[in-house]
This record gives C-alpha cells, structure tokens and sequence, in this order.
C-alpha cells in the first residue's frame, strides 16, 4: 500500500499536469484579481464618504465571516446562471473553474482590501498633509505618495497571503473541480493507492510552499537591512 | 445578498418561463422548444458524468469518462446531433456528484445526464426521467471472512454507503425501524465507500448491486469479497431531463427503446459487465439479471417496486 | 428551471425516518461546529505552546524541532493535512492500532482526526506567535530571573509566559474564529458539522436554496458571537496602560 507506483504516476501525468494546470490558474487569478478588489475597497474604507466606507466594512465583515468552502458551493450550485449572464460566457466554458475564480477574488478582495488598508493608515498624517500641500488632488496623492508606500510597506504580507492562497486553491476539491489534489486523490482512490497519491500531494505542497516563503523571508531581510 | 438572491431570482424565473411554456404537439416537425432549443441556439450540450461510477461512468487512464452509461450518452448525443442537423456540435463533460446533479440540472449547468440515477418518486417532482436503461438490486458487499451474509448481521456494524443515495435512506430507516445500532459511514462516492470497506473502517457497504461488482473488480484480492443479501429495492435508472422538457425526453425515450429491443443494448451490456474493462482489464463477469431481460423485451420508464 | 420555494421544508420530518427535523440537523450541526471550533482552539494552544516554548528555549536543537513542526504544518494545505490524519495514518500506523483507530464509532472518528487536523494546523501559527511574544520581552526578564535563582524552566512558567501570553492574546482569540471557519473543511471526510449538513439537506430535500441560505446565517450569527465574545474576553484580561489592542 506504501511502494509509490512509479509507473502508474507516470501513466497519470497527463492527469496530474491538467491539476497543476488548474491550481495555478485559480491562484494567479486569486491573486490579481483580490489585489485589484482589495486596493478598491480599501480605497473606499479611507475615502472619506459614509455611505462607501460602510459597503466596503460590509462587504469584508461578511466574506470574512462566510468559510471558503461555503463560498465555493455557493459559487458553484448557486450562481453559475448569474455568472454566465455577467460575463457573456459561451457555455462551453467550464463554469467550475469560473466558478471558483469569481469565489476566489471575491474573498481575497476582501483579505487584500484589509492589508492595504492597514497599510494606508500605518503611514504618518504627513504624508496626506504633504501630498496636499504640493497641491496634488486626493487621487493624485494616492496614486504617487500613498499607495506606492502602502505596497512596499506590505509586500512581506502580500506575499504570505499569496501562498495561502495557493494553499486555500486545494479547496476547490469541494466543487469537483480537478486541480492538482483532487486529481491525485482520485487516482489515489481508482488504483487503491491513496496513501501514497496523498504523501505525494503533501510533500509537492510543502516543497513549493516553504521554497517560496523561504524566498519571501529573504527578501524581507534584504528590504530591512 | 439581497440584491444577489433577487438577482438569483429573477434569472430563475425567467428559465422557468422558457422551460414551461407549453410543449406544442412534437412531432418530427414541430419547431425546437426546451433544452433542444437551447442546444442548438448555443451550438454546445453539457453532459453530466460520474467520476468512480464503474462499469457506468468512470475515468480511464487518459481521464476520459467511459463505461456502459456513457456509451449510451454517446448514441444519444449522435441522436442530438442528426436531429439539430448539426454534425460538428460541441459536446462538454462536466463530473457530478450525488449532491449536486439535480441543481446542476435545475439551474442549466448541465442538459441531461445518463449516469447511475435511480428514477424515485421525490426526485420526479424536481426532474423528469427517460426511459430505464438499467436496473438494479441494492445489496451488500463484505469480506468473505467477516461471515455477514445478509442486513440482520449488521447489528452493531460500521456499515458504508454512498451519501444522497436510496440506499442511504433504506439503511438508515432500517436502523431507525429495527434499532439495529449500525454506525453508518456516508461516503461521497463509490470510490469512497469502497476504501471505507477495504481499508477496514467499513464491515460492509451497501449500494447498487452492479456498482458493487464494479467496485470489487477494482481490488487486487477481489475473490475474498462477496456480493450478499436480500435486495432491499429494486431501482430503475433513468436519464435525468429538467422537468417539462417532453422533446429532449422523448429523444432520449426512443432512442434507448429503440437499443433494447435492437440488440444492440444487450452487446453494450456484454461490452461492460461481461468482459474485461478499462483500465486494469478486469472482467465484471455479472450475469444479465432478469429485471434487466423483461427491460430489454419491453423498455418503458416505470418506477420499479 | 422549475425551482419551488419552500421554506416549510425546514420543519419537516426526514426521509431517514429518525424522528428529526432538516432544521433540527443544521441546529446539530452548528452544535457540531461550536464543539469542533473549542476543542481545536484548546489543541492548538496546548500544541501552539508547547511547541513555542522549544522554539523560545536557548537550544538550537530546541529550536530545529519546533521550527520544523511549523514548516511542516503551515506549508501543507489543511484539506491535505485532513485527508493526511484520516487516510494514512492509521495505515502508517502498527496494523493492531490501525484496526484499533478504524473500529471506532464512524462520527467519533471523523470528529476526533477534525480536531487533530484543526488543533495541529492551528497549532503551528500559534508556536509563532507565543515565539515571537517570548522574543519581544526584554532581555533583561531573563537575565533578572536567572540572577534571582530561577531556573530555565520556572522562568519560562513564572515570568515569561504569563507576560507572553497577555501580549498575544488578540491573535490567539482571532485564531479562534478563524478555526470556526476552517472547520468547514471537516465535511470532507464526512463530519457532519453545518456545511456538512448544508449538503447532507441538498441531497434529501433538493432545495438547495433554502439549505444554504440558513447555513450561511448560522455561519454569519456563530461569526458575530464568537467576535462579541472575543472583545469581551479582551476588554477584561488587558493589562492597563501596557497595549492598546
């Protein structure tokens, strides 16, 4: 039940080459997207008007409150009608991949909008003072003064959050979606060599994660010194 | 959410304008309505397919779905094809669950699916059904050695069986009903189920009796499991169509009649259930059951029992 | 599309014949959840502190084994390190307590390998963060324990921990909600806590809509309850005048 079947591994790769294709593509567009929302609404949280600072705290507060793997079936059982109306998509498209993407930077749009936002607000008074005593407009101020540090000042956690979210894509298990786990699990559970299919799985995760928070510290290091 | 839900709602609703208008006479000639329709406006079907569903509806090796079902799916869809007139029609796959194949049939994700369904009374107030295209017993599959040879031995057993699946409700209302004291696993497939009982977390598994000898000609050591025990329900597998769709329904009704009392059924039964299969070239070596021979001499889309 | 509203659903008896309500299941369910939610909470501080306290301890060889349960566990995917807790452990395991572990009543199982997973994974950013509470102290608490007669052990209990543990109490009660929300994961391997049930009512009653929608409500009542709570656990174990939140 241990000995990895190499060849059955090889027989698979077309399949689990399919799933690494998918993991990636969920999470690159996690993370462009949930950057986008996220500068939006934290934009919105530091305008300055009520009734926008207000949608942006809610709209936080309730996809911070909803578990990702609720979001998902939601997404999934629930919404794909709406999904293909708003975007126009030719029903050839695989709603579940669309699906968990429209999820995914929902909700990261909402963790990336607390991060910036908390990057915002850590900068000194002064710089709103001096961005405006230049005579730059608000939005003037927040596209060359504020944001740009906001964003160096939060890379270290950006990145993090970046691979959670790598980590969270494993979630789309949920929904059938075959991205790199599911796929390995079920050809785990179709040639009964689920033990090993799941160490594998484990042992690709933690390679690429702590490689890349091994970088992030890194780069940590070579901003502060 | 509120805005979603109405939003929701209001797309709903107008699906279900489309689907209920009145099915005009659909003779061979009446114009397009329903599902059909909507396949030949958007030039695309979806299909429905069952992941670890074997002999019916399973991966091979290059992660195709094949098996019983799904080469009857592949008749029908060449059925859909000549009808529409429309040889080069993009056919997309998409794996369901027991969980979700019905929403993912109400809110239009898929068109139909003919996997391992069973034609039940509740699932007919949500969806309509075709014709039988196969019928089965729900039994038991254990080890040789655990001496359990039928439902009264499961006392105070851990007993697997497939979450959402008519089993599932005999199982627990037999426990409910007798206080049989069963801990009973709901596992979210049958490839699930069935690690439950190989690996030992499961003293048997109750299921479909075809999927259960599909599930043992998985195993390396499959002579030491058995297939016992009364039939708890004889079940009727139909093809899932949303409800009122009469012109996909009918298509799919004469084409499957038509297989049965052909022969050409009988040959796809052989294909699956009577020599060796994808993809470890395992042979099921299930026996026509009778069900199955009065099916084929006279197709129709009861409910059995 | 067909969908008919029906909220009456909810009261109605179960198909199973187990003499319950579908809203009787979300409410055990949310039970399920809570219970889950607590025990893991309590793992990951127990394991968090433990671990964190090696990684605090003046030994490199301390320090290698806390930070490689740390690597270990927050590099893994929590649906992995479920899967991992169910499925292979008890056949990694000698085959006497393997069968042992497998013979146990199904839903104990699932609920005990939840805990683990949750109290575990969690545990992790809790090693941290009591690491990097101990390292924020003063050197000089050290050095005056030590100078008083302590020894390592009784500095870390008396002197550092109580102050470490004051100092990080915000993130240790965010981690509580957080693991009310991971615990969602639990329905993968079959543990019916709410968003098990969300789908275990899907699969019975086939209005997914209504199912749904009460679950998401639990989850978002749970989510306000566990921040009241969390605020008011803040507000009476703050130190005066030494941090503000």
């Amino acid at each position: 039940m241990f000995a990895l079947e190499w060849d059955t591994i090889l027989a698979a790769r077309s399949i689990i080459g399919a799933g690494i294709a998918v993991t990636l593509q969920v999470t690159l567009v996690a993370i462009v997207g949930g950057i986008a929302g996220g500068t939006v609404l934290a934009m919105l949280a530091v305008s300055g008007s009520r009734p926008l600072q207000l949608f942006s705290k809610y709209y936080v507060a309730l996809f911070r409150a909803v578990p990702l793997v609720m979001l998902l079936l939601w997404f999934f059982l629930i919404v794909p009608q709406i999904l293909r109306a708003v975007f126009g998509l030719s029903p050839s498209v695989d709603i579940r991949l669309v699906s968990a993407m429209v999820a995914f930077v929902l909700l990261e749009s909402a963790f990336f909008a607390e991060i910036i936002r908390a990057g915002i607000i850590g900068l000194s008074k002064g710089q709103f003072h001096a961005a405006a005593a230049l005579g730059m407009t608000r939005y003037q101020s927040m596209r060359y003064i504020i944001l740009p540090q906001a964003f160096r000042a939060m890379l270290p956690i950006m990145m993090t959050q970046c691979i959670v979210i790598f980590q969270d894509t494993s979630l789309v298990y949920v929904i059938s979606l075959g991205d790199f786990f599911r796929n390995t699990v079920s050809i785990g559970e179709r040639d009964g060599t689920l033990v090993p299919m799941l160490l594998l799985a484990g042992a690709v995760y933690w390679a690429i994660c702590s490689g890349l928070s091994g970088l992030v510290r890194f780069l940590q290091n070579r901003t502060a010194s | 959410m509120k805005t979603i839900l109405s939003t929701c709602l209001g797309a709903a609703a107008s699906a279900v304008m489309l689907l209920l208008m009145p099915v005009a006479a659909s003779g061979q000639n009446a114009p397009l309505d329903g599902t059909l329709k909507k396949i030949a406006d958007d030039g695309v079907v979806v299909i429905g397919y069952r992941e670890a569903s074997i002999p019916f509806s399973y991966y091979d090796d290059a992660k195709n779905p094949v098996g019983y079902s799904m080469d009857l799916t592949a008749i029908i869809l060449d059925r859909i094809k000549a009808k529409l007139g429309k040889p080069d029609l993009q056919v997309r796959k998409l794996p369901i669950t027991s969980q979700n194949r019905i929403s993912l049939l109400q809110n239009g994700t898929i068109d139909f699916e003919c996997t391992t369904t069973t034609h039940n009374a509740s699932r007919e107030q949500q969806v309509d059904f075709s014709n039988t295209f196969f019928a089965i017993g729900t039994r038991l599959l254990t080890r040789k050695s655990t001496g359990i040879t039928d439902f009264p031995d499961l006392k105070g057993q851990n007993v697997v069986v497939g979450a959402g699946t008519t089993s599932e409700i005999l199982l627990r209302k037999m426990n409910a009903d007798q206080g049989m004291g069963m801990n009973i696993i709901s596992a979210k497939d049958h490839a699930e189920s069935f690690l439950m009982l190989s690996t030992g977390r499961a003293k048997a598994m109750m299921m479909d009796d075809a999927l259960l000898a599909g599930e043992r000609a998985k195993t390396k050591d499959a002579s030491e499991f058995i297939i016992t025990g009364t039939p708890q329900s004889r079940e009727a597998y139909g093809c899932m169509v949303r409800k009122g769709d009469a012109q996909l329904k009918k298509l799919l009704d004469e084409t499957l009649a038509e297989l049965q009392t052909s022969g050409k059924a009988v040959a796809i039964y052989d294909k699956w259930f009577r020599s060796p299969i994808p993809p470890r070239g395992l042979n099921l070596d299930f026996a026509l059951s009778d069900d199955m021979k009065a099916l084929f001499a006279a197709p129709n889309d009861k409910i059995l029992n | 599309m067909g969908y008919n509203w029906n909220w009456g659903v909810l009261l109605q008896p179960v198909a199973t014949g187990e003499g319950a309500t579908y809203l009787g299941w979300i409410l055990h369910g949310l039970l399920l959840t809570a219970a889950l939610t607590l025990a893991a909470w309590l793992l990951a501080l127990l394991v968090g502190t433990a671990f964190g306290i090696l990684r605090a301890w003046p030994s490199r060889l301390c320090d290698a084994i806390g930070a490689t349960y740390v690597s270990l566990f927050r590099n893994v995917p929590l649906i992995v390190q479920f899967f991992i807790w169910f499925f292979v452990v008890p056949e990694v395991l000698p085959t006497a307590i393997g069968d042992w572990i497998k013979s146990i009543t199904p839903s104990t199982q699932v609920f005990v390998v939840s805990v683990l997973a949750l109290g575990f994974f969690t545990g992790a950013r809790i090693c941290e963060q009591v690491r990097a509470g101990i390292a924020a102290l003063p050197p000089g608490q050290l050095q005056a324990a030590q100078a008083l007669g302590f020894r390592l052990p009784q500095t870390f209990r008396h002197i550092l921990l109580p102050q470490c543990f004051r100092r990080i109490l915000p993130p240790l009660t965010s981690e509580f909600l957080i693991i009310s929300k991971n615990s969602a994961v639990a329905s993968t391997i079959g543990l019916l806590e709410l968003s098990g049930q969300a789908r275990q009512l899907v699969d019975f009653t086939a209005q997914p809509y209504e199912s749904f929608i009460v679950v998401t409500l639990a989850y978002i009542g749970l989510n306000i309850v566990i921040l009241r709570l969390m605020e008011w656990i803040q507000r009476r174990i703050r130190l005066p005048g030494m941090m503000g939140a």
